[in-house]
């Protein structure tokens, strides 16, 4: 695998990147959902509605960083870099098209989940140091939805691991060249998807943020730059799942004519589309709900996807000569 | 890499010294993280990048999100910090700090002495852990995930009400207190069986 001759343009090329679509997001997220409730949205601010962005974003940053009197404050300050760094992090990895990867780890797969799982501190912890009750509902919430769902999150991606025989995410794409993991690895696919919803807290699974019942749940307290960070955090979050679930089953940057790079861009604004659709067309389950679901329907059907995978993989093995 | 090992090795020593000496549980927690963070960077660099991803996911993310979770629900306030400082007495530190003194001079001595002395062992690499845990010790794996298993199955026993049982109950509460509270005297009677005159 040829690395890029420019580590460093790399490294600010995905940064600026990976912030710019985040950002990029807020308005398509915004046009989109208009879309679909047959509205406009917002079209006001330049072509389209486009600087709407600019205008938020002079916004929350010129506002009050107002921190809570009663808040643990180094705790409350920390909380929202953390989802930052976390989510930025596994960008680290990520192979956008051949060369173009700021680090080619060897445990990449698992390094992203190392990532999220350490993502889970950022709502625990700021809704916890915030010291109000709907913010630590929402927190506790957040810590149990995510805990819970990254557990089958990282049993449904094994599958794909053992067909492709390494948790190296290029040669994850690589093994994709005669067929898409999306075909033998279809529950696989479906799990990982659920499971990356209710990790980046999006609706039908944002009850810890659940506007209706705990008012901004884990961010209630939050309020200029650091409410922000949460938002691009998100959005952030959505990119990196969507752009991991490009790589994982849908080939990454494999694809006829067209330049690599534009194939991953575009598996990935599908993908990006389909959750914000997501959110325009699923209602909130109530959160036993949520729960039972995780561990009751996804994790067995996680385990036994990975049992007959893994059956399939020896067998087809031994009639090979080795 | 030499150097990122110190860095990484110094810092995961400061934060399990502040661990201990913090009286805010959540912040002796953080430190707690950030010491195992500092771990799998070690690891790392002495070239063990999966046992490095395994300490972040399963001790970082998800053992110390556990003990994040039960310490938000405890509500810990000024009294358990009053407590933390009782028992961080300096008199409390003598004990273990001797004991802490030995281990550091034997481990000092292990460092020193010659590499074919007696009692210097060699490396054993995590392909030989896993050949000897699912090679000559298969029947001690198995019966350690038996154990697991019947502590899920206890947990699950503890936590199971009868679907039915719970709800009922609330309802008694809820008529009660509203009966009680809001005097709603029209919904307060609703658990009332219905042939009892």
């Amino acid at each position: 695998m040829m690395i890029s001759p420019y580590p460093v343009a790399t490294i600010f090329g995905v940064l600026i990147v990976a912030l710019t679509i985040a950002a990029g997001l807020i308005w398509l997220e915004r046009r989109l959902l208009a879309l679909w409730q047959d509205r406009y949205g917002p079209n006001r601010v330049g072509p389209f509605g486009l600087f709407q962005v600019m205008a938020d974003m002079i916004k929350i940053f010129f506002k009050e960083d107002w921190i809570p009197p009663f808040a643990d404050k180094t705790i409350f300050v920390i909380a929202p870099a953390i989802i930052m760094v976390t989510v930025l992090m596994s960008f680290a990895v990520l192979p956008i098209a051949p060369g173009i990867v700021v680090s080619d780890l060897n445990v990449g797969v698992l390094f992203i989940l190392a990532m999220s799982s350490l993502g889970v501190y950022s709502v625990a912890l700021a809704g916890w140091s915030s010291d109000n009750k709907y913010s630590l509902l929402g927190a506790l919430r957040a810590a149990a939805q995510m805990l819970s769902y990254e557990v089958f999150m990282g049993l449904s991606i094994m599958g794909v691991v053992l067909l492709a025989g390494s948790f190296n995410l290029v040669q994850i794409i690589d093994a994709q060249r005669g067929l898409w993991f999306v075909i033998p690895q279809f529950l696989g696919f479906v799990l990982f998807l659920i499971a990356g919803v209710a990790e980046t807290r999006r609706l039908p699974f944002d009850l810890p943020e659940a506007e209706s019942e705990l008012v901004a749940g884990f961010h209630s307290e939050y309020s200029g730059m650091k409410f922000g960070m949460f938002f691009v955090g998100e959005y952030l979050g959505i990119t990196l799942i969507s752009s991991l679930i490009a790589i994982l089953f849908l080939g990454g940057w494999l694809g006829p004519i067209l330049p690599p790079i534009v194939w991953f861009l575009l598996k990935t604004f599908l993908l990006i589309c389909f959750f914000i659709l997501l959110r325009a067309s699923l209602p909130r389950p109530r959160f036993d709900q949520l729960m039972t679901w995780g561990w009751k329907v996804m994790l067995p059907l996680a385990v036994a996807n990975l049992l007959v995978t893994g059956a399939i993989v020896v067998a087809t093995a031994q009639g090979r000569s080795f | 890499m030499v150097l990122t090992f110190y860095v990484a090795a110094v810092i995961a020593v400061i934060c399990t010294a502040l661990m201990i000496t913090r009286l805010k549980a959540v912040h002796a927690l953080l430190y707690l993280v950030v010491s195992f963070l500092a771990l799998a960077t070690v690891f790392y660099t002495l070239g063990a990048p999966y046992v490095a991803v395994l300490e972040v996911i399963v001790y970082a993310g998800a053992i110390m999100v556990l003990f994040v979770f039960v310490m938000m629900m405890l509500n810990i306030g000024d009294r358990a910090i009053q407590i933390e400082r009782a028992w961080l007495d300096p008199k409390a530190w003598i004990g273990p700090g001797i004991l802490a003194a030995i281990l550091l001079a034997e481990l000092a001595y292990i460092l020193v002495a010659p590499a074919g002395s007696p009692g210097i062992v060699p490396e054993v690499g995590p392909k030989e852990v896993g050949i000897a845990l699912f090679g000559p010790y298969l029947l001690g794996v198995e019966l350690v995930s038996m154990l697991l298993l019947a502590g899920i199955v206890g947990a699950y026993h503890l936590g199971w009400n009868a679907p039915g049982e719970v709800e009922s109950l609330y309802a008694m509460e809820s008529s009660r207190q509203r009966a009680v509270v809001s005097g709603d005297f029209v919904r307060a009677g609703v658990d009332r069986p219905t042939d009892t005159p």
